[in-house]
């Protein structure tokens, strides 16, 4: 019964879809359709879709999603100096676009790849992807694997000079964007990537990360501010000894967002951090899926997700740590926490460790509340009035994911879309 | 250490070797009683559950339930997401029902037991007569008192300090007995917590449950002394279904323990039981449990597959639970004692202590569902792991929208003993207003080496000094046991690891 819906679904998803190109793309495309065939997609029975259905993401077509226009503040990361990829409703616009031969670092777009051999990318599309469907399947990012024409694949050789940012327009209401990215950072290297926009009425995307021994990669995505736009993010990422991976999402509205990471720590000393803050009011659904896994001696993770929900906003956390046999000296730690601005909304969340090796050192915590009334009444014993105070502890609530961004200006940027948020939805 | 794989290493002298494979796999209550049993034919089916209600003088009512069970049983499914793993069931290869031949007439008392019956409770150390207590502890003031009900393999072989109860108004018998003389108790509360058709195995259990206890305490009663039932399963082959029901009635208190054994044995045996608490107003109840069947040897060849399902049910206002359980036995645990909190200001409590040794699996831990008002709850549960054991904290905190300012606590901590054993958590978290707070906090740690030195500098053996640092790590579960318990659990922590260290 359940193996026939999920198959049925596939079907009528894809059929609009084809798995197209010669060479190593073509193949690497047609291996994941015949993996799809064999999952099918997710059904909210799926045991990490029980507390967000799947059914918007997996049907034939998207939900119509209204437009928005976010003029009244600045176009995130618009003050960074970075070499600007602009994509609308998921296709690359090369007249919006920087060079991306100014960036000083291997561009490729995904059409380009298709006829020229590059070794490196082979070893990374859709094998990352492939490696994090055990223990547990993720068909949509399979599905992107086998679909998505558009897309970039990246690769630095040493410290890239400023960050590739990718820009994500939503112009039609009907969009169904598939992206697909592949990074290789080699051994030294150094990158920071920032994704940011609503993408379209429905996105599903796939970022795979190879960071090589010694490399450093940085993450800094803006999703929003579309209320009715709906995305499901994956990122692969595959970290070397003594490498650096760091991923924070700031994820503003939105009907349904659900981002995964699935990091595999297979170096010595590797250290990876991913983190979230969320802020939604009424339709918001969003949903944080981390496994971490950590195969390596002596390598560090943290996970750190704050959730601010209001007017009946629902958050979900699923986080794994996974320390293999022999990962000795692990020290992974875990944090989810959601403030609840009213009665309506929900925070629902799956916390796991999963640990094989004794001398490791591994913790999770969660917590779900309201407001300190505390903190509150001593804000405005102060003169604090009360909007504002509440605003102060919002922040501070969302302080220490912020933290997890180790650039100055991005983190300010984050910074100030969150208190922009927070003062149109003062209530 | 494995028993199996102790190889001599320099430094060590041969001894202490053969002391370390002498304990490994220790189990002290391995041993079986020689009696004539009367068994039903093997395997299940209508007929086996007509034969067993038959067997029971159970009313119609009764049947007609079992027999709804198991009609819905057959076309369920075996649950498989629990972290344990373990060959198939051949459901069709157990026996469902086995006496003891000399039970056939039912004894008018303890006294007219098979005294081989009753030396195999003496040699477990549990009191069936009426003035004595539970074995190893001096009474306190000399005046404490336990009720036993006698549970062996399928039928319960009495209970003890029966009349002095029934002064208070206090039921406590079989439960195969409540239904033939409180049918109107059972009638209104058996499957009222746990509904048959709840799981694969409560759907089991209410289709073949033979035997198990039945405790009503009446409005405003203190039950004047503590209830226990020991369950032992001894014959061969054969799989226990104990049905327990507990009600509580409003202002009423009791404390209830419950233990287990059962005999070692290469083939492993099944367990499947079930237990409905029912908590009126006022009223509270604390649930004990010191598990200790079989666990298997140390290459995991035998032992029990212990498929339990626990729950109380808070119903009204200000009721109260307390659930401490210390699983050390079986070879696969798979038991989440939970608290449903409907009434308003209602509490429950989960205190548990897992230890697994060798080959053991245990997937354990509870559900707290907050429907009431200003509804509490608290969990504290160690697990501990050791040799190739696989140990999983699996628990759900829920909060429903109506229940407001209502609060739950959650700490689980793993201890790790060895490099080949797993600690695992599997928290589900639900929140659905914001006036509760759940807080929820979990450790996986490796028995700490300072603490370990400092013991044996002071002349303790590394075993002893592990036991001990072990008990520490579980003082707050320990600590929440009755005195007698809490004795036991404490030796049986320290038994349990033998052999785990070396």
């Amino acid at each position: 019964m359940r193996a026939e819906a999920k198959t049925e679904a596939l079907t009528a998803r894809t059929a609009a879809l084809t798995a197209s190109g010669s060479g190593w793309l073509g193949a690497a495309r047609r291996d994941a359709v015949a993996r799809l065939a064999a999952m099918g997609l997710p059904t909210k029975r799926d045991e990490y879709w029980r507390y967000t259905d799947p059914a918007s993401l997996t049907a034939a077509t998207p939900e119509p999603a209204a437009l928005f226009d976010a003029g009244d503040e600045a176009p995130a990361f618009d003050g960074i100096d970075a070499v600007k990829l602009v994509f609308v409703d998921g296709m690359f616009d090369p007249a919006q676009s920087d060079d991306p031969a100014t960036a000083g670092i291997e561009i490729t777009h995904l059409s380009q790849a298709e006829g020229v051999d590059i070794h490196w990318a082979r070893e990374v599309y859709g094998v990352l992807e492939a490696r994090g469907q055990i223990p547990v399947q993720r068909p949509l990012a399979t599905l992107n694997t086998a679909y998505a024409t558009q897309g970039f694949l990246i690769r630095a050789t040493a410290k890239a000079a400023k960050p590739v940012s990718f820009i994500y327009h939503h112009k039609s209401t009907t969009s169904d964007a598939l992206l697909h990215h592949c990074i290789k950072m080699e051994p030294g290297s150094e990158l920071t990537i920032l994704e940011s926009g609503p993408a379209a009425a429905r996105m599903t995307s796939v970022m795979e990360v190879e960071v090589a021994d010694g490399a450093r990669f940085h993450h800094i995505r803006a999703q929003g501010r579309d209320h009715a736009r709906r995305a499901a993010t994956h990122v692969f990422s595959r970290i070397g000894a003594g490498a650096l991976f760091k991923s924070f999402t700031l994820t503003a509205n939105g009907c349904l967002t659900r981002n995964e990471q699935i990091v595999e720590l297979v170096g010595n000393d590797g250290v990876a951090h991913v983190a979230g803050a969320a802020v939604g009011d009424g339709t918001f659904h969003h949903d944080d899926t981390v496994f971490m896994t950590h195969e390596g001696l002596r390598c560090e993770s943290r996970q750190v997700f704050k959730k601010v929900l209001m007017n009946g906003a629902v958050g979900v956390f699923q986080g794994k740590i996974l320390v293999k046999p022999g990962a000795q000296k692990t020290d992974g730690y875990q944090i989810s926490q959601s403030l609840l601005l009213d009665g309506d909304s929900q925070f629902l969340a799956k916390p796991e460790l999963e640990i094989y090796a004794d001398d490791v050192k591994c913790s999770h915590g969660s917590t779900s509340g309201a407001i300190d009334d505390t903190a509150l009444f001593y804000l405005q014993s102060r003169g604090v009035p009360k909007r504002v105070a509440q605003s102060l502890l919002v922040l501070a609530f969302l302080a220490e994911a912020i933290g997890e961004i180790e650039d100055e200006a991005i983190a300010e940027d984050i910074r100030l879309r969150l208190e922009g948020w927070l003062q149109r939805h003062e209530h | 250490m494995d028993g199996v794989e102790l190889e001599v290493r320099d430094g060590v002298d041969r001894e202490t070797i053969e002391t370390v494979q002498a304990m490994s796999g220790k189990y002290k209550h391995g041993w079986e009683t020689d009696v004539e049993m009367d068994y039903a034919p093997k395997g299940l089916s209508e007929d086996i559950v007509r034969l067993i209600s038959a067997k029971n003088e159970e009313p119609q009512w009764m049947l007609d339930w079992r027999l709804a069970a198991y009609h819905r049983w057959v076309k369920m499914e075996e649950p498989t997401w629990a972290m344990v793993s373990y060959p198939k069931i051949d459901y069709q290869d157990q026996y469902y029902y086995a006496k003891p031949k000399s039970m056939a007439v039912k004894p008018k008392s303890l006294d007219e037991v098979d005294p081989k019956l009753l030396a195999t409770y003496a040699k477990l150390g549990i009191p069936l007569k009426e003035q004595a207590l539970l074995a190893g502890v001096e009474a306190p003031e000399g005046e404490r008192k336990v009720a036993v009900d006698a549970v062996f393999d399928s039928v319960s072989l009495g209970t003890t300090f029966k009349k002095e109860l029934a002064k208070a108004g206090v039921i406590f018998c079989s439960i195969s007995e409540a239904v033939r003389e409180h049918p109107e108790l059972v009638k209104k509360y058996i499957g009222s917590v746990v509904p048959p058709t709840d799981n694969f195995f409560a759907t089991l259990n209410s289709a073949v449950f033979s035997d198990g206890s039945f405790v009503y305490i009446p409005p405003g009663v203190k039950c004047p002394m503590e209830l226990s039932t020991y369950f032992r399963i001894n014959a061969e082959n054969t799989g226990q279904f104990e049905r327990t029901l507990i009600v509580c009635d409003r202002g009423a208190y009791v404390s209830y323990l419950e233990g287990c054994t059962a005999p070692k044995r290469d083939i492993p045996q099944l367990h499947a039981a079930v237990v409905e608490i029912v908590i009126l107003e006022d009223a509270e109840v604390k649930y004990s449990t010191v598990q200790n069947w079989y666990p298997g040897d140390e290459n995991g060849v035998g032992g029990i597959y212990n498929f339990v399902t626990k729950r109380a049910d808070c119903r009204e206002a200000r009721a109260k639970v307390m659930w401490t359980q210390v699983e050390t036995g079986s070879a696969i645990t798979w038991k989440y004692p939970s608290c449903i909190l409907r009434g308003d200001d209602s509490q429950g409590e989960f205190y548990s202590i897992a230890i697994a040794n060798n080959a053991q699996q245990a997937d354990t831990g509870t559900k707290m569902i907050h429907l009431g008002k200003r509804t509490k709850s608290r969990i504290v549960s160690k697990g501990i792991s050791a040799g190739r054991a696989q140990n999983t904290y699996r628990g759900l905190v829920s909060m429903h929208p109506r229940a407001t300012d209502s609060r739950n606590y959650t700490q689980c901590d793993s201890l790790l003993i060895g490099d080949k054993c797993g600690a695992h958590t599997v928290p589900y978290i639900e929140v659905k207003n914001n006036s509760s707070r759940v807080e929820h906090e979990a450790t996986t740690s490796k028995v700490d080496e300072d603490q370990l030195f400092y013991c044996r500098s002071r002349g303790m053996d590394e075993e002893e000094a592990v036991a001990l640092v072990v008990n520490g790590f579980c003082k707050d579960v320990l600590q929440a046991l009755p005195m007698e318990f809490a004795m036991e659990a404490q030796a049986l922590v320290a038994i349990s690891l033998e052999g785990s260290v070396g």
